[in-house]
């Protein structure tokens, strides 16, 4: 749990958050590069803030990535991210 | 830093071909379920691109990572343009915004619906 926490506590400091979600997907890599005996290598993240209006999608994923350069940096080896504004989740649905 | 010239294959790539995808394995034979996903959007759009497979290079593997400062592979260039990974395309797919976006590039596309 040690990284999802990080994460989680990361985000939250950074962004005006309006919903996370932090999901462990590392056991769906495991024995890919990048996997770690330990797991907590993979997370699917949605974040979902005021933030990103008016902030192309490359450059939304670029300040999640930033966020977690600490992270990124030790363990983590990738994240599938949906970056989106409240309006965006609210027509998306998932 | 990854030397120069895999920096300028890159640009010249991208240059080249109107829309290009860096990923890991072939479009025939994806090696990954995320370089999977953005070939399998394409082929529904029925979008003409080349595939560059980082497999075989490693150099071109992190050499692609700096060139866009972007950390993940796949990585999708639309008319020498970065346009995300797989993460984007596929919500991009999803919205329509990708539809619009290669067409307004004039890139064509079918099942644009």
């Amino acid at each position: 749990m040690e990284f999802a926490q990080r994460i989680d506590r990361q985000l939250r400091q950074t962004f005006e958050i309006e919903r996370l979600d932090v999901v462990d997907d590392s056991a769906k890599h495991a024995g890919h590069s990048g996997a770690h005996p330990l797991g907590e290598t993979h997370f699917r993240l949605v974040v979902v803030s005021l933030d990103f209006e008016g902030v192309g999608r490359v450059a939304r994923q670029r300040l999640v990535y930033d966020a977690l350069k600490a992270e990124m940096g030790e363990r983590v080896h990738a994240l599938q991210l949906s970056c989106r504004t409240p309006e965006e989740d609210a027509k998306l649905g998932v | 830093m990854a030397d120069q010239s895999v920096h300028d294959r890159i640009q010249q790539e991208i240059s080249d071909n109107d829309v290009t995808v860096y990923m890991k394995g072939t479009p025939t034979f994806p090696q990954c379920g995320f370089s999977a996903a953005v070939v399998q959007v394409l082929n529904h759009l029925g979008v003409t691109y080349h595939g560059v497979n980082v497999l075989e290079d490693p150099g071109l593997r992190e050499g692609i990572k700096e060139f866009s400062s972007w950390p993940t592979i796949p990585q999708l260039y639309v008319k020498g343009e970065f346009l995300g990974g797989c993460d984007i395309v596929r919500e991009m797919f999803q919205t329509g915004e990708l539809q619009d976006t290669l067409q307004q590039k004039g890139i064509e596309v079918q099942n644009a619906a």
